[in-house]
C-alpha cells in the first residue's frame, strides 16, 4: 500500500527496512528529518542512533561502527559533506561498507539552503584525499530513493565501499506517495569475517586499517580498489532513456532536475522538435557507454546538461560523448531551478529550434 | 624449567617499532597485562591512533581498528554502541588527542562513553620528527619552537585530566608517570582499573602516562626518564583527577 511521506523521511525508513541498525550524524538543513526520524525509528528496531559532536566525529563512528560490522550510515548536506571527507577516504581505503546521504545545498561557503547538484564532482570524482570513488546514486523521485536506499546496504556490503545517495533539499522536503519494501531479515545478511567484533585472537585476529608503507603494496591496494570500480561498471550502472529512440536533441539530467527535463522534452516534441533524455541513475560509475553509443546515432544532432550548478556532469558527458556530437550546457545556480520552459527557451535559442 | 616471566598473551609476537628508551612499549605491556588479567582475550577491540603507536594494531593480541588522526574516541563510539558487550579501548598519544582530537575526546568523555582510553603524553610530537605539542613545557625546545616555547608565541600546556575532571560523563580519571618501577606499578593499578569501571558498565576512564621520548627529548633514556619524574610532573602533577567510586563512598 502507498503512504504519502516526506522524501527525507522516506529515506530513512527505507534504510531501515533495508538493514541499517545505526546511525550517526550531525544537523544541518535540508536533511534534519531523516536524523530526527532515525532518532525515534533505530530504537524501536534495536539499533543505534547518536547525535554527534561534528560531521568529523559521525562520519569516524560510522568508521568505527562499520568496521566492527554494523549496518551503519549517515546523513548530511554540503559543508558536514565536506567535513566527512576525511572520514570518507579512510572508510574507502580500509575498504569498509556504508551509506552516506548528501541533500546538497548551494556553495561554495555556507552557501545557500535551496536545491543544488553543485557536489557533483566531490561526490563522484573523489572528494576527500588519495585514489578512490563510492557508488553514487542521483535519484529522481522519493520512491526511486526508497528502492536505491533499500539496498545500498547489500551493495555496500558486497563490494567493501560506501554508497553515496546524492539528493537535495527538493527530494528531501518534497511530499509523495510511496511504497515502502517489507522489513529485511538482518539474520540473512552474508556474514562479514573481515570485521572487528572483539573475538579474533592469534591468527584469526581481524585489521581495520588503511596504512600501508611499503608502495608496492599501497600500489596493489589502489589496483585492488579500481578493479572494483571496474565491476561496479560492470554491474551497476544504472539509466533511463526517454524518448531517446527517434531523438535529435538529447538533454541529459539527473536527479530532481531530470524531472523538470523530462517535462521539457513533452514540451519540445508538442513543439515538433524530437527531444530525448538521458537520466544517469549511478552517477559513478557514469553511464558512458550509452552516452558514446548514442552519440553514434545518426538522427543524434546534439547534447545538452542541464544542471543545478555551474557544469559539473557535463564534463563526463563530454569523456563520455568524446567529440562525436557537441555538448552544450544551461545551469541555474544559488537555489534557484528552471522550470521547463526556461529549457525550452535555452534549446530553442541556442539550437535554433 | 619453571617459567618465572613472560610476554603478555595479549601481546602478538611481532617486534616493537619503538626506539630504545621509548616508553611506548612499557605502556602497551602495561594494557596486554591488565586485559589478560580481567579476562578480556577474545572480546576486545583497540584501536590505533596516528602518532608514532600507529602500529599498535600489529602488537596488541586483538581485533584491532587503526583511525584517522584524533579520531580514535569517536570511532571507539561507533564500535562501543554497536557492540556494548565488547571491552574496547583507545590508545592515543598528546598530539592525537589534546591537539587535532580535541572535540572527540571531550565529548566522548562528556557522553561517558564505556571505553578506556590510554594517553601517551610524551610533550612532543615523537612521529612526525619532534614538533611541539600541546603539552610541550614551557621553555622546552622543540623543532617548531627552537628557542623553547613561549606563553606569548604558544600559550600553556594543556593539562588533559583536569579538563576532563569537570565533566560529569567520566567514571575514572588518573595520571601516572612511566618513569621509574614504583610509577610503572602505579600505572598498572590505574590501567586495571579503567577497565574494570568498563566491564562494570561504569563508563568513560582516562588515564593519562606520563611518557618519554628520548629520541626527540634528544636525551639518553635515564636523562628522559628522570625529565618526565623531574620536569614533566611538575606542569603535569600524578594523581587521580576523578573517581565515582571514591565520590560514593
Ligand atoms: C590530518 C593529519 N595531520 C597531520 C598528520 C601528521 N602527524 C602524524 S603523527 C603526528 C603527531 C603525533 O604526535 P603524538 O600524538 O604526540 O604521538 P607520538 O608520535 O608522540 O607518539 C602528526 C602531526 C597526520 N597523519 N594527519
Ligand atoms: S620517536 Fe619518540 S615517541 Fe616515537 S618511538 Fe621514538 S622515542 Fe618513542
Amino acid at each position: 500500500m502507498k503512504k504519502l511521506m516526506k522524501g527525507n523521511e522516506a529515506i530513512a525508513e527505507a534504510a531501515i527496512r533495508g538493514g541499517c541498525r545505526a546511525f550517526f550524524g550531525y544537523p544541518i538543513t535540508p536533511q534534519n528529518e531523516i536524523p530526527e526520524y532515525m532518532s525515534h525509528r533505530l530504537p524501536e528496531v534495536g539499533g543505534v542512533f547518536l547525535q554527534a559532536e561534528s560531521e568529523v566525529s559521525a562520519i569516524n563512528m560510522v568508521y568505527g561502527a562499520a568496521g566492527s560490522g554494523a549496518r551503519v550510515m549517515t546523513s548530511s548536506s554540503s559543508p558536514g559533506i565536506s567535513l566527512k571527507q576525511e572520514g570518507i577516504s579512510y572508510i574507502c581505503g580500509a575498504e569498509l561498507p556504508c551509506v552516506i546521504v548528501n541533500m546538497v545545498r548551494g556553495g561554495p561557503g555556507l552557501g545557500g539552503i535551496q536545491p543544488a547538484q553543485s557536489d557533483y564532482f566531490q561526490a563522484v570524482k573523489g572528494g576527500g584525499h588519495g585514489d578512490y570513488h563510492m557508488l553514487v546514486y542521483g535519484p529522481s523521485t522519493v520512491q526511486e530513493a526508497v528502492d536505491l536506499m533499500y539496498d545500498a546496504f547489500d551493495k555496500a556490503d558486497k563490494y567493501r565501499l560506501p554508497v553515496m545517495i546524492l539528493g537535495d533539499g527538493m527530494l528531501g522536503q518534497i511530499m509523495e506517495a510511496v511504497e515502502i519494501p517489507p522489513m529485511k531479515d538482518p539474520a540473512a545478511f552474508a556474514p562479514k569475517p573481515w570485521a572487528t567484533d572483539g573475538t579474533g585472537t592469534g591468527k584469526g585476529r581481524r585489521i581495520i586499517n588503511s596504512l600501508y608503507i611499503d608502495p608496492d603494496e599501497l600500489e596493489k591496494v589502489n589496483h585492488r580498489l579500481f578493479d572494483v570500480y571496474v565491476e561496479l561498471a560492470k554491474n551497476e550502472t544504472a539509466y533511463e532513456e526517454y524518448k531517446t529512440e527517434d531523438a535529435e536533441i538529447v538533454l541529459v539530467a539527473y536527479g530532481t532536475v531530470a524531472r523538470i527535463a523530462k517535462s521539457a522534452v513533452n514540451l519540445l516534441r508538442s513543439n515538433g522538435v524530437k527531444a530525448g533524455l538521458l537520466r544517469p541513475i549511478t552517477l559513478f560509475p557514469f553511464p558512458s557507454a550509452i552516452l558514446s553509443a548514442l552519440a553514434d546515432k545518426e538522427c543524434i544532432k546534439s547534447f545538452t546538461a542541464i544542471e543545478l550548478s555551474m557544469g559539473q556532469m557535463v564534463e563526463d558527458v563530454r569523456l563520455a560523448v568524446n567529440g562525436k556530437k557537441p555538448v552544450g550546457f544551461y545551469g541555474r545556480t544559488g537555489g534557484n531551478v528552471m522550470s521547463p520552459e526556461d529549457i525550452v527557451k535555452f534549446i530553442s535559442e541556442k539550437e535554433g529550434r | 624449567m619453571a617459567v618465572v616471566f613472560q610476554k603478555s598473551r595479549m601481546l602478538t609476537d611481532v617486534p616493537f617499532s619503538y626506539c630504545p628508551g621509548c616508553t611506548h612499549g612499557i605502556a602497551h605491556r602495561l594494557i596486554a597485562e591488565a586485559l589478560e588479567e580481567l579476562r578480556c582475550e577474545g572480546r576486545t577491540i583497540g584501536i590505533a591512533p596516528v602518532g608514532c603507536s600507529v602500529f599498535a594494531y600489529k602488537f596488541f593480541n586483538c581485533d584491532m581498528q587503526q583511525v584517522a588522526h584524533g579520531r580514535a574516541p569517536a570511532a571507539a563510539t561507533g564500535i562501543k554502541r554497536t557492540h556494548p558487550d565488547k571491552v574496547v579501548f583507545v590508545y592515543q598519544g598528546d598530539g592525537d588527542l589534546a591537539s587535532i582530537g580535541t572535540a572527540e575526546i571531550i565529548h566522548a568523555a562528556a557522553r561517558g562513553e564505556n571505553v578506556t582510553v590510554i594517553f601517551i603524553n610524551n610533550a612532543i610530537y615523537g612521529m612526525t620528527g619532534g614538533q611541539m605539542a600541546p603539552t610541550t613545557l614551557i621553555g622546552q625546545k622543540t623543532t617548531t619552537s627552537p628557542a623553547g616555547r613561549t606563553i606569548a608565541a604558544n600559550g600553556n600546556p594543556i593539562r588533559v585530566c583536569e579538563m576532563l575532571a569537570t565533566l560529569d560523563g567520566p567514571s575514572y580519571i588518573a595520571r601516572c608517570a612511566l618513569s621509574d618501577p614504583a610509577n610503572v606499578m602505579k600505572a598498572k593499578k590505574a590501567i586495571l582499573k579503567g577497565f574494570r569501571n568498563q566491564l562494570e558498565g561504569k563508563g568513560f576512564s582516562l588515564i593519562e602516562l606520563l611518557s618519554t621520548c628520548p629520541t626527540n627529548m634528544g636525551l639518553t633514556p635515564v636523562a628522559a626518564a628522570d625529565y618526565v619524574k623531574n620536569d614533566m610532573t611538575k606542569v603535569f602533577p600524578l594523581g587521580v583527577y576523578k573517581d565515582i567510586d571514591a565520590e560514593q563512598k
